[in-house]
Parts: structure tokens; C-alpha cells; sequence
């Protein structure tokens, strides 16, 4: 059996009722897996929505993914990132910590070393601002549990190819 | 005509006639009496009321098969959509274009659990190519004209409009089909010219060559079949031809090795196994055609010819893909093959067919004839002699008499065979025959049946009476699911779990009942009156042929074993005893 890849793909989508559901639906119907999954309209004139999927899988199993994928009717392209050429992904994440004192102080002392920004404060709470990689929230988080981490919101991943060309 | 002087039901029933439709399957209810008010108001679309909504999307199927057209369904919310699932997945799985309206609740009302509300889109996105909720007026002619599009483009397929009664009420304006593209949706037609270089650069190179010839040759229509059998013949390669395909190249032609896979033919699997190129044309390595994929045809090269690139290298990897339409990829074939400066090794493949000619020797369809008891394989092979030279169509139900027709009816065009081939739906038949007939009235359309299918859309009977279709059931009856029996038998050690029939019902009677014609055979000397009889009655016939009860169905490649493992008959037995992975496989 070949190695599982991670594969982060673009999908330019029409902004429709239930288009999200076709391709949610297809990865469970189909026993793909979704490691992250964002959709937002990023051209309100043309109608169009831009979903950026993680997924891992086999070479032939990322193979049938894309095809399932250009195969939906509301699909305008498919672009594996990764295949592709060099790109950027980022993640965005609240993070929610409760604590004082010695801990208070060390959260913001990583909050800035990971160069996160406290948006929300109370005397014995912050909630933190961070986006990059997912690599470096999840580290983040990871040094925010012992001192107090209360609640995590991530957008999951978004990505964008390098250089001039567009989609 | 800009002005807002339909309504919703009118612009329906228009965009159909421009559309070319002229049947329309279905059943009405309250979400969709606005469009039946627009029906009974016009003479140009005819409409089949079935007995079950379940009925309609097959009786649409064998329209569609029979014709290569769009076969139309027309339904009412909840139930009536619901009902409809099964044939909407079936048409999925077998490529069909379908168009099936549903009624659904006023747009206001959606969500609120009304009286026969369903989630109709929700449910039916797995199981369609596509579909719609239309919810606005103006988008309605746009969607309408979109549904055909996408049903009839590319691999054709089934699409839902869901019609809320609103909609369906209120005035809009129409605007005909036009010629403006989609905006996302643009399927292949032709394959690229490099691959289509480098295929008939392989196809020459083969020493033992085999096409692999499936149904998306008979969707891309009737030219494909002609190419195909030009291409075949200019090579003199051997063909074998998926359950789907059968038909798309002449079964009387010395070429053709006949249908391959579970129960396909000794030569046409042994040549799979054993062949050095292999030419797919619109089939797509389905589990029942490759048996253990670690061992399927393991020393070829494979070229692929496929409309939906999503076929390729799903199950199995293939070497030069074709994404395109079989007809026109088979003209790009046919001309690069004629232009052809590199001839294919004649010596090499005089060898290959003087082996393929050894495996034809077992003649793996042979079976002991009985005196006492009509074999299934002998019934149907006495139909397919029978009905030999006559404008005939024939419809399956599922099951074991289902590949006997595959393997002992010889199909020489296409469009002539409608099986539920992907689904394995049963209760297919009986109103896929009536579709047929719908389309074909002056034909003899025969419903090869069993009788546990045939009892499963039992109720079509009484459509074909109200519409007067001769369709002739021949229902090879032997009170067993002898499909499951066989199973049974063979991998679940004798178990007979509940595959026995005990309380069938006369289906002589029956068939007097809903105003058939009803006959009976259950001595081999009886069998060819009662054909005669079928064939020589007007209206529709059921003929009960009763037959052994206990018969298998052979060659069989047991589930988890390769081409090369199969059983040709009752007394081999498997080299080794079924694994616990084969076990699993359906």
C-alpha cells in the first residue's frame, strides 16, 4: 500500500444553497477523511465561494478526491495546492485562558513570543489572537493547557498559491 | 415571451415539449396537482400513471435505455419522492438520464414538517447527478433547461427539480432553451490528442490484446457501437463485453468472447487474466468484473476510455487514460490506428487466438439437459431462438435468471437489453419492460424475470393494462431467491436462511386477475408451445416457466477469487475454501 499524503486543495465553488453539503457529502458517503474544511464567497459578483479542504489519503485515493470533487455540477475548478507549486496556508485561532498570577504573566510572555495579540481581557482571563501554520497553533495551545486553557476556536486551514497567478 | 403570463406548471410543461419529451412517467398528489391541472390541459405530452412512484423511475429507466433519451418522472413531495430513491440510485449507478420532478410544499412551509414535506434534495443528493430546489420563479426555465443538460451530457444521470407548489402556481415568464454554456459544468467530449498517440502506439505493440468493451458505448449512442465494431474488426483483436455493455459489439460476431466477470464467460475472464494490452471502452473495472483486484489482469497495459475522469485509476490503475466520450474517442482511435505506420505482431496474435479458441473448447454455457425438468438456461435459451430475427427487447429482474439472459440471449445492437447492472435492483424489470413498450409499442419487449423480483413491483401489472402495452413476463420461477440459495450453498455452507418462497401465488391466476394473459410450463415439452403462445398474444403475458428448482449458475468466479480461480461448473469445487476477506465481499 502507498504512504497517506496530506493534501491541501482549492475548490472554486458557485455561492448555491447546498453546495457545501454536495462536497461534505461526497467525503463522508465516500469514506474520505477531512482533516480541516473552510468556505467562505470571495467574488459576491460572480457568486462564488472558495473552499480550502485538508484531506490525507493515498496518491490514487487524493486522485479520485479531486475528480469527485471537479465531478460536482456547482464545481468550477479543483487545484491541489500541494501538487501544484509553493503555497501559503494559514489558520486562525481564539484561545481562551483563565489564570493569575505567575501563569497570567507566562501566557502573555508566549502569547508574545508566538506573536498573538490578547483582544479580550478581564482580571483573571484573556483571549488570544494567533494565526500561522497549524503547526505553530497547535504548539501554542499545547503551552497554553497547563496554564489554564479554557476554549479554542480555529478556522481551519486557508491557503493561496504563491506568485502572480490566480486560480 | 417576456411576459408573466404562465404559470410555474405551464413553463414545466413547456420546457419538456421543447426538450423533445413526449411520455411522461407518473403519479400525482397534492403538491403536484397544479402541474397535472397544465396536463390535462394540453394533448402534446402523454402521461403513464404508474402504481407505485417506485415504478415510474424504472418504467423512465427502460424508456431512456431503449431510446437514448431523457426518460421523465413526475411526482408528488414526501412519499412520492421518497418512493422514488430507489430508481433515482439505480439510474446513478447505471448511467441513465432521468429527469424526475417532485412536488414539494409550498417554499413558505419548507421546514416546518408540513403534511408531506420531505427533505427532498437533502435525500436525493447522494443518489442524482444533480439536483434542484427552485425557489425563486425566474430561476425556474433556466433550472428546467439545465436538468436536461445534465442529465443527457457527459455520463448521463438522474437530476431532481423539487417544484414547491408556489412555484408551481404562481405567473412567471419563459424563456426557451438557449446555447449559452454552462457556467461550471463542461464534460469532456474529446480525448487528448498525445494519449490517443501513445494508446494506438500500445494497441499495436500488443501481443495478446483484448477490448474491454462497456455501457458508456451504448450511452454515447448508437455511432459509438459502429465505431466500435469498425475498430475491432480492423484490429481482429478479441472483445469481451461488461454486463452494461452488452450489445455494443454484435454477440454473433467470431470476434466477440461474450460478457466477462462473476458469471462471465471461461474464454472472456482467461483472456482478461491473461491479456498484454488492454483496451477498456467505457467500462469501469466494477467489482464484479475484476474479482480480486491484487490478481486482475496482472501483466497488462491499460489504456482507458472514460467520460468521467473520476472512473480512472479508481480501482484500478491504468496506464493511458482517454477522458472523453466513446464515440468520438473511437473515431480518434479509428483514424490514428488507420494512419498506423507500426503493424501489430500477426504471429503473436494467431497464437493468442489459437489459445483463446482452446479456452472457447470447454464451452463453458454447456449444461445437462433434463427430460423431467425445464433448466432455466435451456428456457431462455429456447426464448433467445425463438424470438431470433424479431425487433425484440429484453428487460431483467435480478437474480440468477438475470446472468442466464446475459449469458443464453445474444444481443447484436444496442439499446436492446435493460439490466439493473450496478444496483442490482430487483422489481426492475416488470416496469422497465413497460417503459420499453411505452417507447416501442409495435416491439416484442420481454421481461426475463424471477419470480421474487417479479413480485416486488407486482402492482406495474395493471399499468400495462390500462395503457395497453403487450409486455410479456417470462418468469423463470423455481420458488427459490436463487441467487441467495446459491450463495447459500456454495459459501455459507447450506444455510438456506430464509430464501424459500412458501406461499407464492398462481401466477396464472394472477395474471387473469389484472386482465393478462396468464400460461404455464412445467415439463420441458411444454416449453416451446407456451413461447409460441407468448409470442402469439396480443396483450400482455405472464408465462410461468417453472423450472428446476435447485439449478446453479455457472462459470462463477467465487467473491475474493481472480479470473483464473473460477468454477465452470457444479462438480468443481474451489481450489481452496472462500476467505474470510472473500467472505465479506457482496
Amino acid at each position: 500500500m502507498s504512504e497517506t499524503e496530506r493534501h491541501t486543495i482549492s475548490v472554486l465553488v458557485d455561492n448555491e444553497a447546498g453546495v457545501l453539503a454536495r462536497v461534505i457529502g461526497l467525503f463522508s458517503g465516500r469514506g474520505y477523511n477531512i482533516e480541516s474544511l473552510t468556505v467562505a464567497e470571495v467574488d459576491a459578483a460572480n457568486a462564488l465561494s472558495r473552499i480550502t479542504v485538508v484531506t490525507t489519503g493515498t496518491p490514487m485515493i487524493i486522485e479520485q478526491i479531486k475528480a469527485q470533487l471537479d465531478r460536482l455540477v456547482p464545481v468550477h475548478r479543483v487545484v491541489d495546492l500541494t501538487i501544484e507549486g509553493p503555497y501559503v496556508e494559514r489558520e486562525l485561532a481564539l484561545v481562551k485562558v483563565k489564570a493569575s498570577g505567575n501563569r497570567r504573566v507566562e501566557s502573555l510572555r508566549i502569547a508574545d513570543i508566538f506573536r498573538a495579540r490578547a483582544i479580550d481581557s478581564t482580571g483573571e482571563s484573556f483571549v488570544f489572537e494567533i494565526s500561522g501554520s497549524t503547526d505553530k497553533l497547535d504548539a501554542f495551545i499545547g503551552l497554553m493547557e497547563p496554564l489554564g486553557l479554557v476554549d479554542v476556536s480555529r478556522t481551519g486551514v486557508v491557503a493561496i498559491a504563491r506568485g502572480k497567478e490566480g486560480l | 415571451m417576456a411576459s408573466r403570463d404562465m404559470t410555474g406548471s405551464e413553463i414545466v410543461i413547456k420546457a419538456l415539449i421543447d426538450h423533445g419529451v413526449d411520455t411522461v412517467f407518473g403519479y400525482p398528489g397534492g403538491a403536484v396537482l397544479p402541474i397535472y391541472d397544465a396536463l390535462f390541459a394540453q394533448n402534446a405530452l402523454r402521461h403513464v400513471l404508474v402504481r407505485q412512484e417506485g415504478g415510474a423511475v424504472h418504467m423512465a429507466e427502460g424508456y431512456a435505455r431503449s431510446t437514448g433519451k431523457v426518460g421523465v418522472v413526475l411526482v408528488t413531495s414526501g412519499p412520492g419522492a421518497t418512493n422514488a430513491v430507489t430508481g433515482l440510485t439505480d439510474a446513478l449507478m447505471d448511467s441513465v438520464p432521468v429527469i424526475c420532478l417532485t412536488g414539494q410544499v409550498p417554499t413558505h412551509l419548507i421546514g416546518n414538517d408540513a403534511f408531506q414535506e420531505a427533505d427532498t434534495t437533502g435525500i436525493t443528493r447522494p443518489c442524482t447527478k444533480h439536483n434542484y430546489l427552485v425557489k425563486a420563479m425566474d430561476d425556474l426555465p433556466r433550472v428546467m433547461h439545465e436538468a436536461f443538460h445534465v442529465a443527457r451530457s457527459g455520463r448521463p444521470g438522474p437530476v431532481v427539480v423539487d417544484l414547491p407548489k408556489d412555484i408551481l402556481m404562481g405567473k412567471g415568464a419563459y424563456r426557451g432553451p438557449d446555447d449559452v454554456p454552462h457556467r461550471s459544468y463542461r464534460p469532456a467530449v474529446r480525448a487528448d490528442r498525445d494519449a490517443v498517440a501513445e494508446a494506438v502506439e500500445l494497441m499495436a505493440t500488443a501481443r495478446r490484446p483484448l477490448f474491454y468493451v462497456g455501457g458508456g458505448v451504448i450511452n454515447s449512442g448508437p455511432e459509438a457501437s459502429k465505431r466500435l465494431t469498425r475498430l475491432v474488426r480492423l484490429t481482429g483483436y478479441p472483445a469481451t463485453v461488461t454486463l452494461m455493455g452488452l450489445g455494443a459489439f454484435p454477440a454473433s460476431d467470431p470476434q466477440c468472447l461474450g460478457m466477462l466477470g462473476m458469471h462471465g464467460l471461461y474464454e472472456a475472464n482467461l483472456a482478461m487474466h491473461d491479456c498484454d494490452v488492454m483496451i477498456n471502452v467505457g467500462a469501469r473495472f466494477d467489482d464484479r468484473v475484476t474479482g480480486r483486484l491484487a490478481d486482475f489482469s496482472p501483466g497488462s497495459k491499460k489504456i482507458h476510455i472514460d467520460i468521467d475522469p473520476s472512473s480512472v485509476n479508481k480501482n484500478v490503475p491504468v496506464d493511458v487514460p482517454l477522458i472523453g466520450d466513446a464515440g468520438t474517442v473511437l473515431q480518434q482511435l479509428l483514424r490514428a490506428w488507420k494512419a498506423l505506420e507500426r503493424q501489430p505482431d500477426r504471429k503473436a496474435l494467431a497464437a493468442w487466438w489459437k489459445q483463446i479458441e482452446k479456452w472457447r473448447g470447454r464451452d463453458c454455457l454447456r449444461f445437462a439437459e433434463s427430460k423431467t425438468s425445464i433448466k432455466p438456461q435451456h428456457a431462455i435459451k429456447r426464448l433467445y431462438e425463438k424470438t431470433l430475427g424479431r425487433d425484440v427487447y429484453i428487460t431483467t429482474e435480478v437474480g440468477q435468471h438475470q446472468m442466464w439472459a446475459a449469458q443464453y440471449f445474444k444481443f447484436e445492437e444496442p439499446n436492446r437489453w435493460m439490466t439493473s447492472g450496478g444496483l442490482g435492483t430487483m422489481g426492475y424489470g416488470l416496469p422497465a419492460a413497460i417503459g420499453v413498450q411505452v417507447a416501442h409499442p409495435e416491439s416484442l419487449v420481454v421481461d426475463i424475470a424471477g419470480e421474487a423480483s417479479f413480485l416486488m413491483n407486482i402492482q406495474e401489472l395493471s399499468t400495462a393494462v390500462q395503457y395497453n402495452l403487450p409486455v410479456k413476463a417470462f418468469i423463470i420461477n423455481n420458488q427459490w431467491m436463487g441467487m441467495v440459495r446459491q450463495w447459500q450453498e456454495l459459501l455459507h455452507g447450506g444455510r438456506y436462511s430464509e430464501s424459500y418462497t412458501a406461499a407464492l401465488p398462481d401466477f396464472v391466476k394472477l395474471a387473469e386477475a389484472c386482465q393478462w394473459t396468464g400460461l404455464r410450463a412445467t415439463r420441458p415439452d411444454e416449453l416451446d408451445d407456451v413461447i409460441d403462445a407468448m409470442i402469439a398474444t396480443d396483450g400482455p403475458v405472464i408465462a410461468d416457466i417453472v423450472v428446476e428448482k435447485e439449478e446453479n449458475c455457472f462459470p462463477m468466479i467465487p467473491s475474493g477469487a481472480a479470473h483464473n480461480e473460477m468454477l465452470l461448473g457444479p462438480d468443481e469445487k474451489a481450489e481452496a475454501p472462500v476467505s474470510e476477506e472473500g467472505m465479506v465481499l457482496v
